[in-house]
């Protein structure tokens, strides 16, 4: 029996997706002009057995073939043509009348970037590489920007560093998982994200509510996978340089090498620095940090279809230094300049194998196992921090049937341990914790193959300081009609709060820091924990012969128990037990339209309710915008046939006002933030399939946020605050940036 | 105690699994005339609902059906004849005329080639 490699990774991904089908129409134009359906076209995928043939109306749909990409349309009297495809659901076909005189025409496939399927149980969106260029700078954390399933904030005006928000709730209640090895957490929690090269970046999987058990009980709002460049699907060689007109100067290089018939391996180089000083609002602060780094990554891929196995390797450092804070050179008074470094430094490898039983193709075994050992050395005018945490990962997975493959399960193992070490402020408090859990989980899903499938999952874990419990998660996804689906998700989530990790802004800020409730094993404070549940409705349309669709999502995180981060005191910060209610509510409508064959419009309004018990009261949470609108457009021409294009993108973000903690130096705002635009746009020109150079402006509609630190003339004093930042700081910033692949 | 719950909780679910050395499993592949996407999918459908069915692959190209069932549950036979009665031929049993013409056009195998 002939394996198919599609079940390698379903297995390597860990996660529930069904069969995936690539559907389309196949039209010709007609001598008057008229786009008529063609019937009988045959499509199949390169180097592979998978086809099938448009019917009356053109329409055909085929699996989707990961190991190929490459789809071909050959019908006789129009010419043959190839097409790349990457992760698309529906890609619609032109075919073109053959004339004699012309030879075979390759015409490159633009696909929908951002894709929502009508079929996996969860709410997961999947966001290619191609959607990750369009935020052409630099890194994951700033490449959410033309996504409205997250949101982008900033902490403080010191490292300028951004913050992802999902459904509400700050990234530390997401799970962040790469290739579905829980990654951003701990003391990797602010910066993690910014230490992903986004040209490292496959694809990422965004999994808004409650995802699955497999990955752990950390995922209260939602989980993000991000799946990073595998040596066997890459180009040869890579080149992309960036130049932002701040200074910023961006390195990417990649290799991929065969090194046998069965073993593949990838190196990825990344560097990046800034020297630049900018002080464009006079504060006497640096607008943005000064920094260089880098990272490298080396993998091996492992493929042997014969007898069931893939396997990955990697090794990978990464060594990033900032400073920030005051301009010493310039600066005109005598005293001690406000200074800030930031060194990190980080070391990773990982394993996975996957087998799957060639004879019995239901059944396979994943194993992973990784290890980082992640070091900060930090210090904030007199503050300091440091953590070091070493942490090792491994996970066990079983696939099955129950029966036949209409009732499949999964079943594993896991074992985690993180060894933290951490001192904290200007007296160097230190704090050692170990964390150590074992867990198993077992999943069942079912899928009817028509209107219904569910995902039931539960996991058990034994944790030395968050002690024993259940972890149990359900999905469920009704599709009435062909267009129309509607899911339901609920499912608890709970974590160990890194309190300084994950409240780092804390230490640029004069404050003085106050842990109340003694008594518990984090930092004297309780774990976190909540319920999530949600339900969405999703219903496609065609209008004008273009499809679209609209989705209409409704939230709900219940927190039993959160850490409170409470800045509503000017001069201090209490971290304490939340004592009462905490909820956030999310309600999102988005709409997606292709206006033509060449543009596509996105469109979302998002309404936020996120409040809790302070000491001082119930009250919505500090610098979380209540409404929030989106809209994106992008337009790409043709390609002709030296496969030259142009490409743009133009987003636009209405942020709506947020509530202001209590301080003099802001008091004319009068507690809230006034509203404002964020504009960005991308420009981008296609020479060849191996060349193209892109242009690009962030915050082109300058607007920025006056007086950004409070208090700037005196940063050894108590009001001094970098981090009450609702708005850019960074006025206009143009880039530009060629790619290279040979 | 609770560590012995992890690893009860875990094995059983392995339970399950070792059907899979069960001699009454049996892989078997046969032919089923079809053309489309349309065809895999009823073919596919019809088969792994029926009780013993364990996993049922169609390939449109080379019109091979991959099965996987409990061969004390259900006969292969049985199996054939249900596929044709949803409207494809297979060596030991033909489509009725009546269910044949009822297919989607695209599935009509006797008149249209596959690829």
């Amino acid at each position: 029996m002939k394996i198919n490699f599609f079940y390698f990774f379903l297995l390597l991904s860990f996660n529930s997706f069904a069969q995936e089908l690539l559907t389309g129409k196949i039209t010709f134009l007609s001598e008057k002009n008229q786009i008529i359906p063609l019937e009988g076209v045959n499509v199949y995928w390169k180097n592979s057995s998978v086809g099938t043939v448009s019917d009356k109306k053109g329409n055909y749909s085929i699996p989707y073939f990961k190991n190929s990409k490459i789809l071909f349309f050959e019908t006789l009297g129009f010419k043959k043509d190839s097409v790349f495809i990457d992760g698309t659901e529906s890609y619609d076909h032109r075919m073109i009348e053959e004339l004699d005189e012309l030879d075979e025409v390759i015409i490159s496939k633009r696909k929908n970037t951002i894709q929502k399927s009508y079929f996996k149980t969860q709410n997961i969106v999947n966001v290619s590489s191609e959607e990750l260029l369009k935020a052409a700078c630099c890194n994951v954390s700033e490449s959410f920007e033309t996504n409205p399933s997250i949101d982008v904030s900033y902490s403080n005006a010191i490292t300028g560093v951004k913050q992802v928000r999902m459904l509400g709730l700050e990234s530390p209640y997401l799970l962040i998982t790469e290739e579905n090895i829980p990654m951003v957490r701990g003391a990797s929690q602010v910066y993690g994200l910014s230490f992903i090269p986004g040209p490292w970046v496959e694809s990422m999987q965004i999994t808004k509510g409650t995802g699955s058990v497999v990955n752990g009980f950390e995922s209260i709002s939602g989980q993000i996978n991000i799946e990073l460049k595998k040596p066997v699907n890459e180009a040869p060689i890579f080149i992309n340089v960036f130049r932002s007109g701040m200074g910023r100067n961006e390195f990417n290089f990649h290799v991929n090498k065969k090194i046998s018939s069965k073993i593949n391996t990838i190196f990825l180089v990344h560097a990046d620095n800034n020297s630049s000083i900018h002080d464009d609002n006079y504060d006497g602060f640096l607008d943005h940090p000064t920094f260089k780094g880098f990272n490298l990554f080396n993998r091996y891929q492992l493929t042997d279809l014969e007898n069931g196995i893939v396997s990955f390797l990697g090794f990978r450092y990464m060594k990033n230094d900032k400073e920030a804070g005051e301009d010493a050179a310039n600066l005109k008074l005598k005293r001690m300049a406000w200074i800030s470094q930031i060194n990190t430094d980080r070391f990773d490898s990982n394993f996975k194998l996957g087998y799957v039983n060639p004879n019995i193709p239901y059944q396979s075994i994943g194993f992973q196992m990784a290890y980082s050992s992640h070091n900060q050395n930090s210090f904030f005018g007199v503050r300091n921090y440091d953590i070091k945490q070493n942490s090792f990962y491994s996970s066990f997975l079983y696939n099955s049937i129950i029966g036949n493959t209409l009732n499949k399960f999964k079943a594993g193992l896991a074992f985690s341990y993180d060894d933290f070490e951490e001192f904290v402020d200007s007296n160097q408090i230190n704090y050692n914790r170990i964390d150590k859990s074992i867990g198993s989980f077992f999943e069942y899903s079912y899928d009817n193959l028509e209107d219904l499938s569910l995902v039931a999952g539960i996991r058990y874990d034994i944790h030395n300081t968050l002690g024993s419990f259940f972890t149990p998660r359900l999905n469920l996804r009704y599709q009435p009609f062909d267009k129309s689906v509607f899911r339901f998700s609920i499912g608890s989530g709970r974590k160990a709060s890194n309190i300084f990790s994950e409240n780092q802004e804390i230490f640029s800020t004069g404050r003085t820091i106050n842990l109340v409730n003694r008594n518990g094993n984090f930092y004297g404070l309780n774990p976190e924990k909540a319920l999530n549940y949600g339900l969405s409705f999703r219903q496609g349309f065609n209008l004008n012969n273009q499809d679209g669709d609209i989705t209409i999502d409704y939230y709900v995180t219940d927190f039993d128990n959160q850490i409170v981060v409470d800045w509503e005191n000017q001069g201090e910060l209490s971290f304490y037990n939340l004592d009462g209610k905490s909820y956030a509510k999310s309600f999102q409508i988005e709409v997606d339209y292709s206006i033509s064959n060449n543009i596509n419009f996105k469109s979302a309004f998002k309404n936020y309710n996120v409040k809790k018990q302070y000491n001082s009261g119930f009250k919505q949470n500090p610098l979380t915008p209540k409404n929030r609108f989106f809209m994106n457009i992008d337009f790409f021409s043709p390609k002709n046939d030296k496969g030259q294009q142009w490409k743009f993108d133009f987003t636009y973000n209405r942020v709506g006002k947020q509530r202001l903690p209590i301080h003099a130096d802001q008091s004319l705002y009068m507690g809230w933030s006034p509203s404002y635009t964020l504009l960005n746009t991308q420009l981008t020109r296609v020479f060849s399939e191996k060349f193209e150079i892109y242009l690009g402006g962030e915050n082109i509609g300058n607007y920025t946020q006056n007086n950004p630190i409070l208090d700037s003339d005196n940063p050894f004093g108590t009001n001094f605050d970098s981090t009450l930042i609702f708005a850019p700081i960074i006025a206009p910033m143009l880039y530009i940036g060629v790619r290279l692949k040979l | 105690m609770k560590y012995l719950f992890v690893f009860l909780f875990f094995t059983t679910s392995f339970i399950f699994s070792f059907q899979k050395d069960d001699p009454k499993t049996v892989n078997s592949t046969i032919k089923v005339s079809g053309v489309c996407e349309m065809c895999k999918s009823r073919i596919e459908k019809g088969t792994i609902k029926l009780k013993g069915v364990k996993y049922a692959n169609w390939e449109i190209i080379s019109n091979n059906l991959s099965l996987i069932y409990n061969s004390k549950k259900i006969k292969l036979d049985s199996i054939k004849k249900k596929i044709a009665s949803l409207g494809h031929d297979t060596d030991k049993f033909k489509a009725p005329i009546d269910v044949y013409e009822r297919l989607p056009e695209c599935c009509h195998y006797k008149t249209l080639s596959i690829h």
